[in-house]
């Protein structure tokens, strides 16, 4: 109990007033206070991006419906897209990475606590400003209020010309306000890693978590600075009367796509690697077996790391380039289906043979490796140009990428969240709750994006706002549509099982799944200074060499 | 609470990490240059694209001295920090005011090449593709200068106090990891600028 012997008292904490415990929250830099907050700010924008893309469902639901005009469809589908890229999924991913990796190495906290909270705010007075264009972005002309480019803003919409008042300005400043505060995160996770690993925590006997949040790091400092130096540039055309995306001065527009896009690809690693990490430590531990080969795991994962860097152009294959290029594009994005089925390989030889539980977080895991490899799957379908070229902006690529999204990455970030509720509250959710939300959302998602492959397939373009009848688009359209309704019940009960659960679930106590990696051994929730020694390892799972110290891991690795 | 206490070693196993102030320098390093290589690229892109003049060749002299001056900063933060090491208080002082004093002649270089390119040649970030791309790259340095001048500074107001003592020298080495940064990043600006694009 070494670990509880300078914990404040429960009581002494409770009964300080609320505005000094709120002050507490505000100016924290303690990792873990970091990480949760990071986290309830993504829900909040979880809820306002998911209401979004309801509102675009409903309006999608039947042929000429006028549920919202056009204009306010262009913003519905621009700030679903942007809220939940960078004020959703890359938040809470962070959220999570500022809260486990210290714990998993045995560190006390970041390596740059104050850096930490200011990349904090950052982010999150980025999400504020993209919102305040409702109120703020009328300005001079009248015209729009929230951001209408669409995510990735392509010139020459983004001009002063054809983007009148403010509502472009809010997007450009809260994606550069934010990705300052991304960049200072990646920083920080890398020289956590890197300077704060407990006594004998080499490299490779670093939790897999660690290690992909590490290459996961090392992508946003190169792929989001790109979209910082787009935005700065974009920011010079528009305040400064700069020429960088004019085509009336000599100006590329296409060069803002590649900027874009040389952001916009990594990006999409950035989100996966760590839902990776949360399936690489979770399925091992529901299947009582060590990961399988965690040394190409982490190979597999650099590898993936290099490759991003150079597949962008697919995004960009409907634009027409070279052929050369077009080659180039096709051979690398394919490329990079390899380690990716490495990886479910290797998860899939961590089930086989194990004695598998089926609690809620593997639920979500099983299901994550399966439509991961479906979005995979269609992934080296668009990889192909000719393809590409047929199906480019259709419903079949917004199909892909939400399969990548929500199948992938939601799915395997759910099972975070029940994995690690534990720890982080102290409390055991409710596990009937759990498999209810499970099952909605599992049925809704297959509902939702299974079924809008085919509207694609059948030549229905991204980003309109309606459609004529009798082109064969109508069923499927209602099907998607209604499979949405099961998602957001799946959400509500999600949000309601945290709910009740830190309210009234049972105390968890500190290792509640018989797990092997460091944040298990301190307290649940871990007081303020994680451990209370600092431990030392000698192996990949400390915490079986201590429960099993008649065979412990380090003598066969 | 069940918790399991993990064994404590009083550090029998070797613990080497690198310096996290280093390893963050670096972090932020290899984000600048990513900035910094998207600004080339667009500048590359655009050579001889503008559509109206002036163009670079007509207006554009080499600024060897300015270059000189912030170049040999690199030198003086290197010998400031070494003396720091040593325990030579004075002479880095000394070294280091003569790095700042480095920085602003080249800030002063770049503010009379602007004064002159606006006021007698016409050339604004808004007149033509060369303008746009010029004074973004050129500023988006010259703003790192500014940056790493007033950090230097503020390093200048500690030394004065009497505040800066050899155990310092690690946090100062990380400050010279940036300048040495922004004097490279210039090696690569000038030769974009006024080698290539000329």
């Amino acid at each position: 109990m070494s670990t509880d012997a300078i914990a404040l008292p429960e009581a002494e904490l409770a009964t300080r007033p609320m505005v000094a415990r709120l002050h507490e929250w505000v100016t924290t830099v303690d990792h873990k206070r970091l990480g949760i907050l990071y986290i309830i700010y993504a829900l909040v924008f979880l809820l306002i991006a998911g209401i979004e893309a309801t509102v675009i469902r409903i309006q999608l639901i039947r042929p000429h419906n006028d549920f919202v005009s056009p204009q306010v469809f262009n913003r519905l589908f621009t700030m679903h897209g942007t809220t939940m890229i960078f004020f959703v999924t890359m938040p809470v991913l962070f959220g999570f990475a500022n809260y486990l990796i210290p714990l998993m190495i045995g560190a006390r906290d970041m390596a740059f606590p104050r850096l930490n909270a200011f990349s904090f705010w950052m982010t999150a007075f980025g999400g504020f400003l993209l919102y305040f264009s409702l109120l703020g972005a009328n300005g001079l002309y009248g015209a729009g209020n929230a951001p209408d480019v669409g995510w990735f803003a392509y010139a020459p919409l983004t001009s002063r010309t054809f983007s009148v008042g403010h509502s472009t300005d809010f997007w450009t400043l809260a994606l550069l306000v934010s990705g300052f505060g991304s960049i200072g995160t990646a920083i920080n996770i890398i020289a956590t890693v890197l300077c704060m690993r407990c006594p004998g925590m080499t490299l490779a006997k670093m939790p897999l978590f660690a290690w992909l949040n590490l290459v996961m790091a090392g992508l946003v400092i190169l792929a989001v600075s790109p979209l910082t130096a787009a935005q700065i540039m974009l920011l010079v055309d528009r305040y400064l009367g700069g020429h960088f995306f004019d085509t009336q001065a000599g100006g590329s527009a296409v060069i803002w796509m590649h900027f874009f896009w040389v952001f916009g690809h990594p990006e999409v690693y950035v989100l996966v690697l760590p839902a990776f990490a949360f399936a690489s430590e979770i399925i091992p531990v529901f299947s009582r077996k060590p990961i399988f080969g965690y040394s190409v795991m982490v190979g597999a994962t650099v590898a993936i790391g290099f490759i991003s860097m150079s597949v962008w152009a697919h995004h960009m294959f409907t634009v027409g380039m070279s052929s050369a290029a077009n080659t180039f594009f096709v051979i690398s994005t394919m490329t990079i289906a390899v380690p990716t089925g490495i990886k479910i390989f290797n998860w899939l030889a961590t089930m086989w043979g194990g004695k598998i539980e089926f609690k809620t977080p593997m639920l979500f895991c099983i299901a994550f490796l399966f439509q991961f490899l479906a979005a995979g799957l269609t992934g080296v379908m668009l990889s192909v140009a000719p393809f590409n070229w047929h199906l480019g902006n259709s419903y079949f690529v917004v199909a892909h990428f939400h399969y990548m999204l929500a199948g992938a990455i939601f799915f395997a970030l759910f099972g975070a969240f029940y994995y690690w509720f534990p720890k982080m509250l102290g409390k055991m959710y409710s596990e009937t709750l759990g498999k209810l939300h499970f099952w909605l959302f599992l049925i809704g998602f297959h509902l939702t994006f299974d079924f809008m492959h085919i509207p694609g397939l059948l030549g229905m373009p991204r980003r309109i706002y309606t459609y004529e009848p009798g082109r064969g688009w109508d069923t499927w359209n209602l099907i998607v549509t209604i499979g949405v309704f099961f998602q957001a019940a799946g959400i509500l009960v999600f949000l309601g099982n945290l709910l009740w659960s830190y309210f009234r679930g049972k105390a968890a106590g500190s290792d509640p799944w018989d797990a092997w990696t460091l944040e298990w051994s301190t307290n649940s929730p871990p007081p303020a200074y994680n451990f209370y020694t600092i431990p030392t390892v000698q192996s990949r799972r400390p915490l079986w060499d201590l429960k099993h110290a008649d065979d412990p891991d380090w003598k066969y690795e | 609470m069940n918790a399991i206490s993990v064994p404590v070693a009083e550090q029998t196993l070797e613990c080497d990490r690198p310096a996290r102030g280093q390893v963050g320098m670096f972090g932020l390093i290899a984000a600048e240059a990513a900035i910094f290589t998207i600004f080339v690229v667009a500048y590359l892109f655009y050579v001889g694209k503008s559509l109206t003049g002036p163009m670079p060749k007509d207006v554009l002299s080499v600024p060897f001295f300015f270059t000189i001056c912030l170049l040999s900063s690199s030198l003086t933060i290197h010998l400031a920090a070494k003396s720091l090491r040593r325990g030579s208080v004075r002479s880095f002082g000394i070294l280091w005011l003569a790095t700042i004093a480095l920085g602003a002649a080249f800030l002063y270089g770049t503010a009379t090449e602007w004064h002159r390119l606006i006021y007698r040649e016409g050339l604004t970030i808004s007149t033509n593709l060369f303008g746009t791309t010029y004074y973004s790259l050129v500023g988006l340095h010259g703003f790192h200068v500014v940056v790493g001048l007033v950090a230097l500074f503020m390093v200048m107001v500690f030394t004065f106090l009497g505040n800066v003592r050899p155990e310092h020298a690690e946090r100062v080495d990380v400050l010279s990891l940036y300048w040495h940064f922004v004097d490279a990043v210039w090696i690569v600006v000038f030769t974009v600028v006024y080698v290539i694009g000329r």
